[in-house]
């Protein structure tokens, strides 16, 4: 009797429809946006009339141009201070404060956007700091570091230690022993958080509306308040853009994780 | 083991940097968001007062705690706009998390009953869309949803509707939006639990006599506690603080807090009101959180 674990039709009628909802609207509007048409709901044949009218807006161009530099900068910062956190967290065993860091790192996570964008801001103008690349790209590092940490401190949670440990064993110093041990092992898991951290910035409209000054406006901060205007077809061109190049990303992240386990695999005999 | 101890040092020291930043741009803004719910409204940059400035000495200190009040929280309680923020809130991340735990269920079950190679495809196909741009989903829906959008070209064409139907800025395309935007959020937890499960604990239900049903409520749903409880507090608080997602789908005729906050933030720019609506937000989505830490430790001690 192994009726239950085996999968049954209501459980591939379930992960289908799932995935149909999932995918069926980005779908939708990445055909929509080859559409010649004016308007955005009658087909007009397929044409890049829309992709055209993008590259000559120059408002739009500026602010993808600053959501990719904010996106680069703090995908790199919150990488390297993601990756402290995680190895910290995972390998420090006990430290004085170490409930509030990882309750720190947590708060994040959950936090509505809202008030993390509200209370930066704050920050920022007690501070008298002048709003704009700068400081989108701190609100960012904050927020992306607790994703870079959480993926990081997964992969060093199922490590196995007594490859850190025969390093020691065999003369290295624990700082070796991390640099050339322990990263090339979490190397996938940095890569991944790298490209969260980057996806989650490209994609935030809340934090960075409350962070940025005016005259920098980041491209999810414009495509919002031409969406509020109402649909505009151009909008379908620059968020096929977007979802390309977040495929693009995805490809190559997973490419090299592809890669640094096969070089693990064919290190391992030696 | 000693190499253990060894390591453990230099991996504390790893910790300063992240530390010093959260509390900079984490702990610290909290410091000021107190601060400004404490302060009374001004019509200045910037736009409150008292301002605190440390350059200023000691008495400046002292007058400025002396000029502080509670009114912006009294206002927050006697003001019906804000009390019916919070309760709409509330209501639509309750109903909102139902629908996804509904939804999200029998997807992440079904992932788990995949073969194990099938099962990281699966994962991976859950994922994509959450790397996606959350902004361009809600847009997607816009599409669909509006007047003369697909969803009424296609029951116009199958003459299901004899005239388009108004989908868009009711809360039913804002359900939609957030169903479609947390269905990730919920499914992964349920599912990383659901895949650790011992299938032959169903198993052994199902030969001792349990119709599926009884195996699925019996066995399988009390076991999936854990991940329940993980997915339900990761789409629960974030949506009681949602703003693009009411805004840009719901009707404008009752807000949600986020919206309020942003509102009174930007459009009033009435910055202590705005921040002790956030504080109150903040003590509200605290108490979910404790109550769900405080379950996860009686688990655990009920586990040993």
């Amino acid at each position: 009797m192994r009726k239950v674990s085996r999968l049954s039709r209501f459980n591939v009628a379930s992960l289908a429809l799932g995935l149909a909802f999932l995918y069926l609207p980005i779908l939708i509007l990445v055909i929509y946006s080859f559409n010649a048409s004016r308007l955005v709901t009658v087909w007009g044949g397929w044409s890049l009339r829309w992709y055209r009218e993008f590259f000559n807006d120059r408002a739009m161009i500026e602010a993808a141009w600053m959501s990719l530099r904010v996106a680069v900068a703090s995908a790199t910062i919150a990488t390297l201070l993601g990756t402290l956190a995680a190895v910290a967290l995972s390998r420090g065993e006990r430290f004085r404060g170490r409930t509030l860091f990882s309750g720190m790192l947590y708060a994040p996570l959950v936090m509505p956007e809202v008030i993390t964008g509200l209370s930066l801001l704050l920050l920022f103008v007690a501070l008298n700091a002048e709003r704009g690349f700068w400081t989108v790209t701190i609100a960012h590092t904050t927020l992306t570091m607790c994703f870079v940490a959480v993926v990081v401190q997964s992969r060093l949670g199922s490590l196995d230690r007594s490859l850190e440990e025969a390093a020691m064993d065999l003369g290295c110093n624990p700082v070796r022993a991390f640099v050339s041990v322990t990263l090339p092992l979490i190397a996938p898991a940095i890569v991944a958080g790298w490209m969260l951290a980057f996806t989650l910035s490209l994609d935030d409209l809340v934090i960075a509306s409350f962070t940025t000054g005016p005259g920098s406006a980041t491209l999810p901060i414009r495509i919002y308040s031409e969406v509020r205007l109402g649909v505009k077809p151009e909008i379908n061109a620059i968020c096929t853009l977007v979802i390309g190049l977040i495929a693009v990303v995805i490809v190559i992240a997973s490419l090299a994780s592809k890669l640094s386990s096969s070089q693990g695999e064919s290190a391992a005999p030696l | 083991m000693s190499s253990r101890r060894i390591f453990a040092r230099p991996a504390r020291f790893a910790a300063i940097a992240p530390y010093v930043w959260m509390v900079l741009f984490f702990l610290v803004p909290f410091a000021f968001v107190l601060k400004i719910s404490l302060s009374q409204t001004a019509i200045a940059q910037p736009p409150y007062e008292p301002v605190f400035d440390l350059t200023a000495g000691w008495e400046a200190l002292k007058s400025a705690f002396a000029a502080l009040s509670i009114d912006n929280f009294k206002l927050l309680g006697s003001d019906d706009i804000y009390v019916f923020a919070y309760v709409r809130s509330l209501t639509v991340a309750v109903t909102a998390t139902a629908l996804l735990l509904l939804i999200g269920y029998p997807i992440a079950y079904g992932m788990a009953r995949l073969p194990k190679r099938w099962q990281a495809v699966a994962m991976v196909l859950v994922i994509v869309p959450f790397w996606t741009s959350f902004l361009i989903r809600i847009y997607a829906w816009i599409n669909i949803l509006q007047h003369d959008g697909l969803l009424n070209q296609i029951l116009l064409a199958l003459h299901l509707v004899s005239q388009p139907v108004v989908w868009l800025s009711t809360d039913g395309a804002m359900y939609i939006g957030i169903v479609y935007s947390y269905l990730p959020f919920m499914i992964l937890p349920l599912y990383a639990t659901l895949a650790k499960m011992e299938p032959a604990l169903e198993e052994a239900a199902s030969d001792l006599g349990a119709p599926p049903w009884q195996v699925f409520w019996l066995v399988t749903f009390p076991l999936s506690l854990p991940g329940v409880g993980a997915g339900v507090l990761l789409c629960f608080i974030p949506i009681v603080g949602e703003f693009v997602i009411p805004d840009l789908l719901a009707g404008s005729n009752s807000l949600m807090i986020g919206q309020t906050l942003w509102l009174e933030f930007f459009t009033n720019k009435d910055w202590p009101v705005a921040s002790a609506a956030a504080i109150v937000l903040l003590v509200v989505l605290l108490l979910p959180l404790l109550l769900y830490e405080r379950l996860q430790k009686r688990q655990l001690e009920q586990g040993r």
